[in-house]
C-alpha cells in the first residue's frame, strides 16, 4: 500500500538554522533516505520551499483567482513530502517516525488511492 | 424446550460466539465490513433454523461455515467486482471443500481482532465503541445507551472506524515483539476505560452499566488467555485482578434507597468473595511474572481493602506505601490525592493534609481532591472549612449519586 508522508515543521525556525545544523539535516535526511531504501520502496519524495514562496489559486466562473500564501495558514508549513510502498499502516508508522522532521515537527501519514 | 428458552439460549450462543466467528471471518476475507455483513446474514439464517431444530453442538463452526457462504453471494451480488474480491472469492471456494465435514473447532483469531480495534490511529472513542460492537457483540443500539449517546451518531463513529481500518491499512495482527508492550497498554486502558464507564458513572441505564463492567472483565478473560504465559502478559493480569475486586463490591455500593455508600461505610458481608478470591489469585499470579506495573499496584491496594475485616482494621500503612509505588511509576497527582487520605487513615491526617496542601492548585477543577480535602479537614475538626471543600465539591460534582452524598456530608456537619 502507499503512503504519502505529509512532513510539517515551523517554518520560523528552519530559516533561522545555523550553516552547520543545515549540514547536519543533510546528512540525516541521506541516513533517513538510506533506510527507507532497504526498508520499503520510496516512490518519490522532495522537499518544497517555505509558504512565505506558496501560491494558490481558485477557479471560480472561468476565472483564476491568485492569492499569495498557501491554502490554510497553519503554525508549522509543508517542508516536504515521501510517497512509500509499505506493507501496512504500522510500517508506515514506524519508516514516517525516522524521518529526521518527526522530531521537531510531524508526519502526517496519507494513504494513496489505488483506481482498479 | 419452550420457544423463550431457546430464544435465550440463541442469544447467550450469539454473544459467546460473536467476536470469535467475526475474527476468524476477518482472518479469511481480509475486509472487516464484509466479514461483518456476512456475519449478521449468518446470525439471521441461524436464528432461523435454531428455533426449529435447536442449537447445534458446534455453534460457532455453524456459523463461520454460513457466514462464508454468505460472503460469496454478497461478493457475487456486488456490482463494483474487484481484482481483490476475485482473490476472496478464490480462496473461499478452496475452503469451501475442506467443510464438506463439519468443521469441528475453529482457530481463535480473537487477539488479532483486539489489536485492530484498539489500534492508535483510531480515536479512543472509535477504538471503545469498535470493541464493544465486535468482541463483546454489543449491539449499536445497546452501546449508544451505554454511551448516553443517539444510535445513530453511535452508527456513524462505527461505520467510520470501520472505513479507516481499510482505507489507511491497519493490520490485523498480533504486534510484533518491539511493538507489543505499546499496543498491549493502549488495549488495556480500552478495556479498562469500558470497565469503568460501567463502574463510576452512576447516571443512565443501571443493567447496561453493569453489563459494560461484565464485558470489560470477558474481554480481559480472553485478552489474558490468548497472552503467553511471560511477564508481559503481567499488567493483563493486574487489569483483570483489578476489576475482580472492584466488581467484588458492586452491591455493597448503593444502598437501599439507590444511595452512594463509600468503601469506609459498605456492608462487608454483601461483597462478593468468590470475585475476591478469584482476584486475588490471579494478581498473585501476576506479581511472580515480576514485571510489576499500575495495574498490578492498584490491583493489591484493592486487594488490601478486600482483606480487611473492617475499615479500621486495615493495613492503611500499607496502602501508603503502595500508592507511594504507584506514583512513582504513574506520577499523577490524583494518586497524591489517594495517598494523602491513605495516611489520614493511617493515623496522620495533618501529613495528608500537608500533601493536599501542595496539590492544591494543580488540582483546584478536580472534584476528587476536594471531596479528599473535605474529608481530611472534617476528620481534624476544621468543620468550617471541610463546609467549604464540600461545597466546592458539590458545584464541580456530575454525577447525582455522588452529588446526593456530598450533600449529606455537607448537612451532617451543619
Amino acid at each position: 500500500m502507499k503512503y504519502m508522508m505529509l512532513n510539517y515543521r515551523d517554518e520560523a525556525a528552519a530559516a533561522n538554522m545555523t550553516k552547520e545544523d543545515q549540514m547536519q539535516e543533510m546528512q540525516d535526511y541521506n541516513a533517513f533516505f538510506e533506510y527507507a531504501r532497504q526498508r520499503a520502496t520510496i516512490i518519490s519524495g522532495e522537499a518544497v520551499r517555505p509558504t512565505s514562496a506558496a501560491t494558490t489559486i481558485r477557479v471560480r466562473d472561468g476565472k483564476t483567482l491568485t492569492t499569495d500564501g498557501p491554502f490554510v495558514e497553519t503554525r508549522e508549513g509543508l517542508a516536504g513530502f515521501y510517497v512509500i510502498d509499505c506493507k501496512d499502516l504500522d510500517e508506515a508508522i514506524e519508516i514516517a517516525s525516522k524521518i529526521p522532521v518527526a522530531r521537531e515537527g510531524s508526519v502526517e501519514i496519507r494513504p494513496v488511492v489505488t483506481f482498479e | 424446550m419452550t420457544t423463550g428458552q431457546i430464544a435465550a439460549q440463541i442469544e447467550t450462543t450469539f454473544r459467546q460466539e460473536h467476536g470469535k466467528v467475526l475474527a476468524v471471518l476477518i482472518a479469511t476475507l481480509g475486509d472487516f465490513a464484509l466479514a461483518e455483513d456476512a456475519l449478521q446474514d449468518a446470525l439471521i439464517a441461524a436464528l432461523e433454523q435454531w428455533k426449529q431444530d435447536g442449537v447445534p453442538r458446534n455453534p460457532g463452526a455453524w456459523i463461520t461455515t454460513i457466514a462464508k457462504r454468505k460472503a460469496i453471494e454478497r461478493i457475487r451480488r456486488d456490482s463494483n467486482f474487484t481484482r481483490n474480491q476475485q482473490v476472496i472469492l478464490d480462496s473461499l471456494k478452496g475452503d469451501e471443500d475442506d467443510e464438506e465435514e463439519e468443521m469441528e473447532t475453529i482457530p481463535d483469531e480473537r487477539l488479532k481482532l483486539m489489536f485492530t480495534c484498539c489500534h492508535p490511529s483510531l480515536n479512543l472513542d472509535a477504538q471503545v465503541a469498535l470493541t464493544l460492537r465486535t468482541l463483546g457483540g454489543l449491539s449499536t443500539h445497546e452501546i449508544a445507551r451505554a454511551f448516553l449517546i443517539p444510535p445513530t451518531t453511535m452508527a456513524q463513529r462505527l461505520a467510520r472506524a470501520r472505513t479507516k481500518i481499510r482505507d489507511a491499512g491497519i493490520p490485523y495482527r498480533v504486534p510484533p515483539a518491539e511493538l507489543l508492550p505499546q499496543r498491549l497498554d493502549a488495549l488495556l486502558t480500552v478495556i479498562y476505560l469500558i470497565f469503568n464507564e460501567g463502574y463510576v458513572a452512576t447516571s443512565g441505564d443501571m443493567l447496561i452499566r453493569h453489563e459494560l463492567c461484565s464485558e470489560a472483565i470477558r474481554l480481559c478473560r480472553i485478552l489474558v488467555e490468548l497472552l503467553p504465559d511471560k511477564p508481559i502478559s503481567a499488567e493483563a493480569r493486574g487489569l483483570l485482578a483489578l476489576m475482580l475486586l472492584h466488581d467484588s463490591r458492586r452491591d455493597a455500593r448503593v444502598n437501599g434507597n439507590g444511595e452512594l455508600v463509600v468503601l469506609e461505610d459498605q456492608d462487608r458481608a454483601k461483597w462478593d468473595h468468590d470475585r475476591i478470591n478469584e482476584g486475588t489469585a490471579i494478581l498473585d499470579y501476576a506479581l511472580r511474572l515480576l514485571n510489576p506495573g499500575p495495574y498490578q499496584v492498584q490491583a493489591a491496594i484493592s486487594a488490601v481493602h478486600a482483606r480487611a475485616e473492617t475499615a479500621q482494621k486495615t493495613d492503611w500503612a500499607q496502602i501508603v506505601e503502595l500508592y507511594q509505588t504507584l506514583f512513582q511509576m504513574t506520577a499523577s497527582p490524583v494518586v497524591e490525592v489517594n495517598r494523602a487520605v491513605a495516611m489520614a487513615m493511617a493515623g496522620n491526617p495533618q501529613a495528608g493534609l500537608r500533601i493536599l496542601h501542595h496539590l492544591k492548585l494543580e488540582m483546584e477543577e478536580f472534584f476528587p481532591f476536594h471531596v479528599a480535602h473535605a474529608d481530611l479537614l472534617r476528620r481534624t475538626n476544621q468543620r468550617e472549612a471541610a463546609a467549604d471543600a464540600y461545597e466546592r465539591a458539590l458545584e464541580l460534582c456530575q454525577n447525582n449519586l455522588e452529588h446526593a452524598y456530598l450533600r449529606r456530608k455537607l448537612d451532617e456537619l451543619a
